[in-house]
């Protein structure tokens, strides 16, 4: 049971959204600006914030950063499927996630699911298990059905990194920052190799991944939630 | 030893330059031969035959094989080009078809006789210009020459067997080619195959050529080929040696600099430097110093200068026209600043210079650290450069003018001195005699001023000497004084006339930077790219008195823009030559090189972007020449017209970019809302129906039912918004034509209030139809679709609760509907642009989500039906108010309405 706030312009998004956010057993707040998000958020911080960018009254990367200065309420983003630019942008501002527009019900509860347990990963320092191949970042062991996996130091950084965050995803500024340090944010190239490294010792087909997935434009994402 | 500098093992830039750029050309081979029969044309086909042999990709271009069997036998198997036929003066000519071989683009082609001279009416004046063309296409060239027709040799294989050659070749052609093959036969075995018929020789040259290939001839001219070959040789060498930085010592990059007079000497002396030059491997220039008398020339020795310079620029030479009086100096001054170390004059035998020295003896004199080279030439051909033919004062009347004057003067003096005498002493006398001399001097120049002195002088002796009224003189006082003054007057008088000739110089070249100041005034002034080139062509004609015309490149094809007097047609020569100047950015046409027969000369309008346009310029003169200085102006006047011209047309440039931008904005806005209003609804949909999906069991009566409903209202809102982008779509291309029938326009309104009703629920809607409208011819659905958008426009711009009024009245001779919202209004900034497509007046606190396109759709089909739809503020200001006008037919309806 959660507490959710939708801020969409499209009364009937907003109602739909109320509707199976409803049906989910969450609460729904509804904003159709950004002042009036802003307000709501300030006044009665919700657990999650679902953001359409396109609002008439303020840019909605405006609207990331303003929540962030006041909260730390995870944010998912509603965004065109083209808007690659937007997305990243968002995600760097401090957004958690983005779902692409037009999108499945189902899509975005997943999404919504992964925000909401978001970020205590960290502290809990628990093993993470994404398919065949499990992650311990305190002991700094990687295995992979029981075996353990040779990885070099950067490559150990990269993978622990994106399972800090695992399920959400990271734009490639972001991975650049903590791995390589705030001086190599443009070096995408480095990122390639080791994403490309990392693929070969983890995937079972590296040429068809789906642990460490690409997000076209933006960036990659680890997934646990593999069959 | 020598210690190269570090950098001499370098290549040289340039040298490298130059090989890159010859690797692109075609390359071209000559079969050098020195004299007609030597076998030229049959090695290059023998060498032909052998490339087919290895698959080469040979054609034929031309060759003559005169009839002879063993020639026609090399000829056989290899692909001969059909010929062009050229009609001139009533008969059919053959000529190579430059085009065919363009056309077909062999990787070589062969061209028998390489200075031969095309038939008038071809592409170029001389075959070698189509070799040019070729080579510039990248086709690579076999061709035939024989020694005799170089340029440079031109003076002494005339000297040496006694026939003008008249087909000559630029030596500049030999130099480039990529290899040269030395055709060599003995004289005595060409003698034999000459006996036994083997060489061609035309009919009427029977006898000529008995003399022209006497043992002696054809041993010199064999030297020459030889020579010209092994010249040739050191030169590859040289080259070789710069390209792949092989240490010199290397030939200095001196230049060697001729000095040409306005007489027939100019060409003999252009050819001379030319030799110089090619044997030191140095490059060469010629100069012609024009002084203040340069206008005095005769039209004849003006000519010897401009030919010269053409003939330089055959010969690969360069030129330099400079100005001032003194000569040497002006030599001087261009040898030190351009690295010259050999300066070429004229040998001349007399001086004409009064108070001057010849100009050899002057260079000599000042040219401390430059060789002065001496050629001989003919005594009536030697005057220095500049030196007129005749006195200043050139037309017989001007100076009989002077005379008059001269003796008008003197006579005049003598008087004044009269009454002087009876007051002074006989030394004061001279001063008035002095002042006579002035004054001619500076009115009429040198000569005049001289016999004016002369004349004074008699008159002073004979009048007031004594004794007095005789030419002798008894005192020695009065010997000195008329002795001094002569020596004065003719001193001052030359000092008077020489500023008054650079008084004239000083004009005319005042009157030159005026008129080109004059010109980029205009030109400069002239807003738009038809006022520049009205300006250039009317400046233009004006100046050198001649028709003008600017073409301008026109699609695909160059068009005539402007022409002083006007004129809006070219015959097919001119065309052609217009055609070639702009697309090889030289010039073509009458007095150049490239179609000589056509009647204007065309220049390309060049600037740093490029050729931005073509002047063709028609002489009303005889010949149709220009002058050397006509030239030089002209190449002015089309420099500053071509920056004209690009400035016009960065103009346009920028404009056009404008445009372009603004379309770009307008293509992103439709995207923008053609991807938003398009996804919008479809994200509703999508998500109502997979909540509904995924979550069927949990979901209660209601939210289903609201679910169902948001996916019906949304695929609702979809299709308008379709149907809207397909009828836009009709109008734009015209496809959407009203059907029109006699129709109430209330029974329309009424069917558009019912159809957006769902629209319009929050909105309080007041409807005022007046009782019997008139009919009128109307398309009853796309009318309704008029009204529904404006409807929908209504209810989207104003917020809930709010009214909408609809009325419609009678107003003289058309119906007047209007609907009134009363939301925030349009600002009267956007009135007029509510109309364009998607275009949204801007909200304060909402996007609406309109498709922009509503108002723009119903426009066209208002005015498809001969209507006009306009805006202005709402009732009692509040709100905005559209208004439709529809015109009332005239003449009654077919049928009364019933309810009539």
């Amino acid at each position: 049971m959660s507490r959710i706030l939708v801020v969409d312009d499209e009364a009937p998004i907003r109602r739909f959204l109320r509707i199976s956010l409803g049906a989910n057993g969450h609460q729904v707040a509804e904003a159709e600006n950004g002042a009036e998000a802003l307000a709501l958020v300030r006044a009665d911080p919700p657990d999650l914030v679902i953001l359409d960018l396109g609002l008439p009254d303020m840019d909605g990367q405006e609207v990331v950063s303003a929540i962030r200065d006041i909260s730390p309420v995870p944010i998912l983003i509603l965004s065109v499927r083209a808007g690659e630019a937007d997305k990243v942008e968002a995600l760097d501002r401090g957004a958690e996630d983005y779902v692409a527009k037009p999108f499945g019900i189902a899509e975005l509860m997943a999404r919504v699911r992964v925000a909401l347990r978001r970020a205590p990963l960290a502290a809990t320092s628990s093993i993470i298990q994404a398919g065949p191949v499990s992650i311990d970042p305190d002991r700094r062991i990687v295995t992979r059905d029981g075996a353990e996996l040779r990885l070099s130091r950067r490559e150990q950084d990269l993978l622990f990194a994106l399972a800090r965050h695992a399920d959400h995803v990271l734009t490639h500024r972001q991975i650049l920052r903590e791995v390589w340090g705030p001086a190599h944010v443009e070096d995408t190239a480095y990122l390639r190799v080791y994403i490309g490294q990392l693929r070969h010792k983890l995937e079972e087909k590296p040429a068809e991944p789906v642990l460490i997935v690409t997000e076209p434009g933006v960036g990659y994402r680890l997934r646990t939630d593999v069959g | 030893m020598t210690m190269a500098p570090a950098d001499a093992d370098r290549p040289n830039p340039d040298a490298l330059l130059e090989q890159a750029n010859r690797e692109k050309r075609g390359r071209l081979k000559i079969f050098l031969g020195a004299a007609p029969g030597v076998g030229k044309t049959y090695a290059m086909l023998e060498a032909a035959q052998a490339v087919r042999r290895d698959g080469g990709d040979v054609v034929v271009g031309i060759v003559e094989t005169h009839g002879r069997a063993e020639t026609e036998r090399l000829v056989a198997g290899l692909e001969v080009l059909p010929r062009a036929r050229l009609d001139y003066r009533g008969r059919a000519f053959q000529e190579m078809d430059l085009d065919a071989i363009l056309i077909r683009r062999p990787k070589l082609v062969l061209v028998d006789e390489l200075a031969h001279t095309n038939i008038p009416g071809s592409r170029h004046l001389r075959r070698w210009q189509d070799v040019e063309e070729l080579l510039g296409a990248g086709i690579d060239v076999w061709s035939t020459l024989n020694v005799q027709h170089l340029e440079s040799l031109n003076d002494i294989v005339e000297r040496i067997a006694g026939i003008k050659v008249r087909e000559t070749l630029p030596d500049s052609v030999l130099r480039a080619a990529d290899e040269i093959e030395m055709v060599d036969l003995p004289p005595p075995e060409l003698r034999q195959r000459l006996a036994e018929g083997k060489v061609y020789v035309p009919a009427q040259a029977q006898r000529a050529a008995e003399k022209f290939f006497s043992i002696g001839n054809l041993t010199a001219l064999r030297e020459m080929a030889l020579r010209q070959a092994a010249e040739r040789v050191d030169a590859q060498m040289l080259s070789y040696m710069r390209s792949h930085g092989i240490a010199g010592p290397w030939p200095t990059r001196d230049r060697i600099l001729v000095a040409i007079p306005a007489a027939p000497l100019a060409l003999r002396l252009v050819r001379a430097a030319k030799r110089m030059a090619e044997r030191r491997q140095m490059p060469w220039t010629v100069a012609h110093v024009e002084t203040h008398r340069h206008a005095n020339l005769s039209d004849a020795d003006k000519a010897h200068v401009t030919q010269a310079f053409r003939l330089t620029q055959q010969l690969g030479g360069e030129i330099a026209a400079l100005t001032g009086d003194d000569i040497t100096g002006e030599l001087l001054g261009w040898a030190r600043a351009n690295n010259v170390s050999q300066i070429v004059l004229g040998r001349t035998r007399r001086t004409r210079r009064l108070f001057g020295r010849s100009l050899t003896g002057d260079m000599l004199k000042r040219a401390s650290d430059h060789d002065i080279l001496l050629v001989g030439g003919v005594e009536e051909e030697a005057r220095p450069s500049g030196q007129p033919q005749r006195p200043p004062a050139a037309p017989l009347w001007t100076g009989w003018k002077a005379y008059a004057w001269s003796g008008l003067a003197v006579g005049v003096a003598s008087l004044i001195s009269w009454g002087v005498y009876t007051v002074l002493p006989v030394g004061n006398v001279s001063l008035v005699y002095l002042l006579a001399v002035l004054l001619i001097a500076t009115r009429f120049g040198l000569i005049p001023s001289v016999i004016t002195a002369l004349v004074a002088f008699f008159a002073f002796n004979y009048l007031f000497t004594e004794p007095r009224y005789t030419f002798s003189v008894s005192d020695s006082d009065d010997l000195l004084t008329i002795g001094f003054f002569l020596v004065a007057a003719i001193f001052t008088g030359q000092l008077a006339s020489r500023l008054r000739r650079q008084i004239e110089v000083t004009r005319t070249s005042q009157r030159r930077t005026a008129n080109l100041y004059d010109f980029s005034r205009k030109v400069s002034s002239a807003a738009s790219e038809d006022d520049v080139l009205w300006a250039v062509v009317h400046h233009v004609a004006a100046t050198l008195k001649a028709k003008v015309l600017i073409l301008l490149p026109d699609g695909g094809d160059l068009s005539i823009r402007a022409g002083y007097p006007p004129e809006d047609t070219l015959d097919q020569r001119a065309a052609a030559a217009a055609l070639w100047a702009w697309g090889n950015g030289q010039r073509a046409g009458r007095g150049s090189q490239t179609l000589p027969a056509a009647d204007w000369l065309f220049l390309p309008l060049r600037t740093q972007r490029g050729t931005v346009g073509v002047m063709g310029v028609q002489m009303d003169g005889a010949d149709g020449y220009l002058s050397t200085e006509q030239e030089r102006l002209l190449d002015t006047l089309s420099d500053q017209a071509a920056l004209a011209l690009e400035r016009t047309q960065l103009v346009q440039d920028i404009e056009a970019a404008q445009v372009a931008q603004e379309k770009e904005q307008l293509r992103a806005a439709l995207l923008s809302s053609l991807s938003h209003d398009l996804r919008t609804p479809l994200v509703s949909i999508l998500g109502a129906a997979t909540s509904l999906i995924t979550y069927e069991e949990a979901l209660d009566r209601s939210a289903r039912l609201e679910l169902t409903q948001t996916i019906q209202e949304e695929a609702e809102r979809l299709n308008r918004f379709v149907q809207n982008l397909l009828d836009m779509t009709r109008l734009g291309s015209g496809g959407l034509k009203p059907k029109t029938d006699w129709a109430d326009l209330s029974d329309i309104i009424g069917r558009a209030l019912a159809r957006a009703r769902p629209l319009l629920k929050g909105h309080k809607v007041k409807v005022d139809l007046a009782p019997g409208l008139p009919l009128l011819q109307l398309d009853p659905v796309l009318m309704e679709q008029v009204f529904f958008n404006l409807l929908d426009n209504a209810a989207k711009y104003s917020p809930a609760g709010t009214a909408i009024t609809v009325w419609a009245r009678r107003q003289g001779s058309q119906v007047t509907a209007e609907i009134c919202d009363q939301g925030p209004g349009i600002p009267p900034a956007d009135q007029e642009r509510v109309f364009d497509m998607f275009y949204r007046v801007q909200q304060g606190d909402k996007q609406t989500a309109g498709t922009g396109l509503g108002l723009a759709i119903a426009k066209g089909l208002v005015e498809a039906h001969g209507g006009t739809i306009g805006v202005m503020s709402g009732i009692h200001g509040v709100g905005a108010s559209l208004v439709v006008r529809l015109p009332i037919p005239e003449g009654p309806p077919a049928a009364a309405p019933e309810t009539e």
